[in-house]
């Protein structure tokens, strides 16, 4: 319990003073993590769209694999993430190991299933007669998307919160690709694995604790951008 | 009027909120590839050794004489040197003679060098149930361990620490070791395994610098000095005959850093203050 | 001649091996208003899909306003918004009512959507609605929300699937007047799928009979409730009809 204590304290003074170790490491998280889940809704969101409207044969098949990917563990993604980009792998040309370019290709395959699966299944929970309807509004391939997504916007916030959960709290897959180097690929879990290991348990709970301060945050801001549509 | 202002505003307000949030993205990106003209190569090594905090002491002298980055990715030897095998670093520095050997053997490295020594350290509950308090053996302490079935908590990570450990068990004559239940496998780093082994009052195998920073109440330090206890590092290049991408010079530039008199030093005074004891002694011995 | 905005001329529509829609024949007169009856499953919301292009003919061509368009043609998107339709359940969006009437002026960029949203929704007598939000209105008002979504769009014709199935009497009234009104004011085409032959006989100036996805008989609305020439005809509108 002293260690708990101690280890908020610390966490209190080196958020205070804004530690400058411990706010760049935090920044870093956030950037590669925030990139990571851009990338993933750039691409997981249309190809969600699209796999709720497709109907090919195969098509369940290819819902089972996405939906697999969620569960797929996101240690072994590191695993194959680091062997494709190591220098005798296939991708090694790219140089991307242990950089943080890396890490966010990484946390990109975490999210992205995450991100495609959610948003198919917002799509269908929207009555499915409401594409035929905006169709015949006028609206394009496009302009129904969005409207769609609008329609699901409760469903897309918990999809992204979730994504960027998965992805902002990974370990394993950080560590492997990027190898938590000083000043170039360490983040806030990385990082709490390192002080845990060297015993320094007092930073370890500290950087625990902003952790948990980010994730409260991002919970809070989908929460308020939820906002209206929860009250309807 | 000021209806459609406040609609304006809302969406002047959330098209700036997303633009803020973008820019602040890509700002990563940036400083990963432009702000940044350094050159960079990757050192491949224990954690002990990173853990100690010596890397951290010692190399920004190099880093800001040569404007060269160097990352270190602190993982178990065997990984270390697997890393290395693979083209995925530069340059190593491990604490494993035998693996080092086979290393280089294979031709995967070049340059071995001798940069610094410490020992290890039996370590055991105070009241010590097997008895090799003192005794300078380490076979003899380790064979004792086994015949009282005294708990014992290995590293189990294919660390230096861990290698070393194989040795003395087979040289005590205990075989498989694993199998029993008074011995403990972790598969975790010196820090980690020193709280178990000192939560279970366990004897472990320890490095010096390790035991004095990181400390552990339960446990005394019970057999030292033994020759076979003698732990060295070295230094090696990856064979850039092997992999093109390897920073021969960069590398070439590390070893001589940590060879030259003014680094040898600054190894040899790095914890002296804080713990009273050297934690790495240098290899050049006449300083 | 009278103009005819639609011909229809061996359109099929398969679904797999299921034929859901086989016309021969059939006109359309621009500003008529058109009533397609029949039992159910007898492929009347396919054939009104197939006129809004929303869904694509098997076989033979749809001819709008001198067009010609047979199953895999591409239709140019200014064609498609010159048809709009309403459905069965309004689908109205989260949001406010003006938003939603404002909707399809917002996807073709016209200037002052929301204003002339209003307009139209006073015009209509539904001045009440003006300020409300689809989360608080009943569902027959959101139903003639839905009528007002489209006829903001000033469409040239306008396809209702059943707009009145689930109203109440009430409802069906205060609709059915919307709906002719619309036809006074706007002169557009009107075609309207019933199940309700009453409600046929109410709003529509022709209709087409459909049994299995066929047409049995077209014509005048009285023509048909009076002497049709089919016996089936006869026995749907009679009410006569088993199946």
């Amino acid at each position: 319990m002293d260690e708990l204590a101690s280890g908020i304290w610390q966490a209190v003074k080196l958020i205070g003073t804004l530690d400058p170790e411990v706010r760049s490491i935090a920044l870093f998280s956030l950037q590669v993590s925030g990139l990571a889940l851009l990338l993933a809704a750039i691409t997981g969101i249309p190809y969600g769209i699209w796999l709720a409207f497709s109907r090919f044969p195969g098509r369940k098949i290819l819902i089972g694999f996405t939906y697999a990917g969620m569960a797929f563990p996101t240690v072994v993604v590191g695993l194959i993430v680091f062997l494709l980009l190591s220098h005798n792998g296939p991708l090694g040309f790219l140089g991307w190991l242990f950089t943080p370019f890396g890490i966010i290709a990484a946390q990109f395959l975490i999210g992205f299933p995450v991100v495609a699966s959610l948003t198919m299944a917002a799509i269908l929970g929207l009555n499915p007669e409401m594409r035929l309807q905006l169709q015949s509004l006028g609206a394009t391939r496009v302009q129904i998307s969005i409207t769609l997504l609008r329609e699901a916007k409760v469903a897309m916030i918990v999809a992204m919160a979730a994504a960027f959960g998965r992805v902002v709290t990974e370990v394993g897959a950080v560590i492997i690709v990027g190898g938590n180097i000083a000043g170039s690929t360490r983040v806030l879990t990385t990082a709490i694995v390192l002080e845990t290991r060297k015993g320094d348990f007092d930073s370890a709970i500290a950087l625990g604790v902003i952790l948990l301060m980010i994730s409260f945050s991002i919970n809070l801001i989908a929460t308020r951008l939820q906002g209206k549509a929860l009250a309807r | 009027m000021t209806k459609i202002n406040e609609q304006l505003l809302n969406r002047l307000s959330r098209v700036a909120l997303s633009l803020t949030l973008v820019f602040f993205l890509l700002t990563l990106v940036f400083s990963g590839c432009a702000l940044k003209p350094e050159r960079s190569l990757v050192l491949a090594t224990t954690t002990s050794t990173y853990d100690s905090g010596l890397l951290e002491f010692i190399l920004p002298a190099f880093e800001d004489q040569h404007n060269t980055k160097v990352k270190v990715v602190a993982v178990g030897t065997g990984q270390a040197l697997a890393l290395a095998a693979r083209g995925d670093a530069d340059v190593v520095l491990v604490h494993a003679p035998d693996l080092e050997e086979e290393f280089v053997q294979k031709g995967f490295g070049v340059q071995r060098t001798f940069i610094m020594y410490n020992d290890f350290v039996i370590l055991g509950p105070s009241n010590d149930p097997a008895n090799i308090r003192r005794s300078p053996d380490a076979t003899n302490a380790f064979r004792r361990i086994a015949s009282t079935q005294s708990t014992f908590v290995s590293r189990g990570d294919e660390s230096g620490t861990h290698i070393k450990e194989r040795v003395i068990w087979a040289l005590a004559g205990v075989e498989s070791p694993e199998k029993d239940n008074w011995y403990l496998s972790l598969g975790q780093g010196m820090g980690s395994s020193l709280n178990v082994a000192n939560e279970k009052h366990a004897y472990i195998l320890s490095d010096r610098g390790t035991f004095l920073s990181r400390g552990a109440s339960n446990l005394a330090m019970l057999t030292e000095g033994d020759p076979l206890l003698f732990n060295p590092y070295h230094f090696m290049i990856v064979n850039p005959d092997k992999f093109n991408n390897v920073q021969m010079e960069l590398g070439q530039l590390l070893l001589d850093f940590l060879i030259s008199a003014e680094t040898q030093e600054k190894i040899r005074s790095f914890g002296v203050d804080r713990f009273g004891q050297i934690l790495f002694n240098p290899a050049s011995p006449d300083l | 001649m009278k103009d005819k905005i639609y011909i229809l001329k061996d359109v099929i529509k398969n679904y797999g091996d299921k034929t859901a829609c086989h016309l021969s024949y059939l006109e359309i007169y621009r500003g008529e208003v058109l009533g397609i009856i029949g039992p159910s499953g007898s492929g009347k919301s396919t054939l009104l899909r197939l006129l809004n292009f929303l869904e694509r003919q098997t076989y033979g061509s749809i001819i709008f306003d001198g067009n010609t368009f047979d199953g895999k043609s591409h239709v140019p998107l200014t064609i498609r918004r010159r048809m709009t339709m309403v459905f069965q359940n309004p689908m109205l969006l989260k949001t406010s009512i003006l938003n939603n009437v404002a909707y399809g002026l917002k996807l073709r960029n016209m200037k002052y959507p929301k204003s002339e949203a209003a307009t139209l929704l006073r015009r209509l007598g539904m001045e009440s609605l003006v300020s409300a939000d689809a989360s608080n209105i009943s569902y027959g008002e959101a139903q003639r929300v839905a009528l007002a979504r489209a006829l903001v769009l000033r469409p040239d014709v306008l396809l209702l699937d059943e707009p009145t199935a689930n109203l109440d009497p009430y409802n069906v009234g205060v609709t059915e007047d919307l709906i002719l009104r619309a036809k006074e004011e706007s002169g557009a085409t009107i075609v309207v799928v019933t199940h309700n032959v009453f409600q046929a006989r109410r709003l529509c100036d022709r209709m087409v009979f459909l049994l299995d996805g066929k047409e049995v008989e077209v014509g005048p609305t009285e023509e048909l409730f009076t002497h049709a020439k089919d016996p089936r005809t006869i026995a749907f509108i009679g009410g006569d009809m088993v199946y």
